[in-house]
C-alpha cells in the first residue's frame, strides 16, 4: 500500500468536512421554503422581503461555504 | 498536481483547480506585485466593460430606450432602490461607491463564465481586498459620523443587564468575523462553481457516460450564471447593511 496514515486521515477529513456543505443546503432550504410558505400567505408583503430573503440565504450559505473551504484545503492544501 | 491526479488513478486528465492558476502574461519569471498577471488583465477587461456598456448606455438618452440603455437603466434603478431601502435616505450619499462594488463584481463573475477566461472573484486574494475595504471604511464611518456612540452597536442596551455583557462578547467576535465571511462567501461560491464544471468536464472524456456529463455542465453552467448574479448582489446588499449599521448603529 502507498500513501501513509497522514494522507489517509487528510482524505477522510476533507470527506467529514464535505457533510458541512450538506447541512448548509439544509439551512438554504429552510430559509427558502419558509420564506415561500409565508409569501404564498400574504403575497403582497412578499416583494418588500426578498432582500431579507437574500441576506438569510446568504448566511446560510457562508457556513456550507466555509466547509467546503475546510476540505479544499485539506485536500490540496495541507 | 495534474500527474498526481492520474497518478491515483481518478480518470481525471487535467485537476479541477487548473484553472485558477496565477501566471505572468510575458515570460514565466517570479510574480511581483507590479508584474501583469491573468488576474489584472481580467480585472482589468471587467473595468473596460462597464465603462463600455455605461458610455453607450448613457450616449443617446432617448424616451424610448435601446437594449443597452435599458440595461443601465434599469441596474442604475435596483441598485439606487436597494441603497435606499436598506441605508434609509442618508446612505443614499455612498451609492457611487456599492454602485462601482456590484458592477465590478458582477462584471467580473459574467466574464469568468466565458469559456478560456479566467475569474479574478475566485481569488480570496482578490475578494479579500474589496471586503476588507468595505470593513475598514465602515468602521471609520461609524466612529466618524457617532463617535463613541458607535460602540453602542455591540451593547444591546434592550437586553437583561447580565446578559449584556456575553451579548457585548458574541457581537464583537461576529463584528470581526463580517469581513472574512464577506470575502470568502463570494470567492468560495464563484470557486466552487467553476470547479465543479471543471469536474463534470472530465467526466466526459469517458464515453459512456459523456452525453450525461455534457447535459450536467449545460445544467450547471445555467446555475453559474444565476449564481453570478446573485453572489454580486448579495455581496452589495451586505455592504447596505453594514453601512447601514455604521451610519445608525442604535437600531
Amino acid at each position: 500500500m502507498e500513501g501513509n496514515i497522514a494522507q489517509m486521515g487528510q482524505f477522510i477529513g476533507a470527506g467529514l468536512a464535505a457533510i458541512g456543505s450538506g447541512a448548509a443546503a439544509i439551512g438554504v432550504g429552510h430559509v427558502a421554503g419558509n420564506f415561500l410558505a409565508g409569501a404564498l400567505r400574504n403575497p403582497s408583503a412578499a416583494a418588500s422581503q426578498t432582500a431579507t430573503l437574500f441576506i438569510g440565504l446568504a448566511f446560510a450559505e457562508a457556513l456550507g461555504i466555509f466547509s467546503f473551504l475546510v476540505a479544499l484545503l485539506l485536500m490540496f492544501a495541507v | 498536481m495534474a500527474g498526481e491526479a492520474e497518478v491515483e488513478g481518478s480518470g481525471l486528465v487535467f485537476h479541477p483547480l487548473d484553472q485558477f492558476k496565477i501566471h505572468p502574461l510575458f515570460g514565466d519569471g517570479p510574480i511581483e506585485w507590479y508584474t501583469p498577471t491573468n488576474v489584472t488583465l481580467w480585472m482589468a477587461l471587467a473595468v473596460v466593460v462597464v465603462i463600455v456598456v455605461f458610455v453607450i448606455g448613457s450616449r443617446s438618452r432617448d424616451m424610448v430606450p435601446s437594449r443597452i440603455q435599458s440595461i443601465g437603466e434599469m441596474t442604475y434603478g435596483f441598485i439606487y432602490k436597494m441603497v435606499e431601502d436598506v441605508t434609509g435616505h442618508d446612505g443614499v450619499k455612498y451609492f457611487p461607491w456599492i454602485m462601482t462594488l456590484f458592477l465590478f463584481i458582477l462584471s467580473a463573475n459574467l466574464l469568468g463564465l466565458l469559456p478560456m477566461s479566467f475569474t479574478p472573484t475566485s481569488h480570496i486574494a482578490v475578494t479579500a481586498v474589496l471586503g476588507f475595504g468595505v470593513f475598514f471604511f465602515v468602521t471609520l464611518l461609524g466612529f466618524v459620523k457617532n463617535g463613541a456612540k458607535f460602540l453602542g452597536l455591540f451593547w444591546m442596551s434592550d437586553a437583561p443587564l447580565i446578559l449584556r455583557p456575553v451579548i457585548a462578547i458574541i457581537e464583537v467576535i461576529s463584528y470581526f468575523v463580517r469581513p472574512v465571511s464577506h470575502s470568502i462567501r463570494l470567492a468560495g461560491n464563484i470557486m466552487a462553481g467553476h470547479a465543479v464544471i471543471k469536474v463534470f468536464a472530465g467526466f466526459a472524456a469517458v464515453a459512456l457516460i459523456s452525453p450525461v456529463s455534457v447535459l450536467a455542465i449545460t445544467a450547471i453552467y445555467g446555475l453559474e450564471v444565476l449564481v453570478a448574479f446573485i453572489q454580486a448582489y448579495v455581496f452589495t446588499i451586505l455592504t447596505c447593511v453594514y453601512l447601514k449599521d455604521a451610519l445608525h448603529p442604535g437600531h
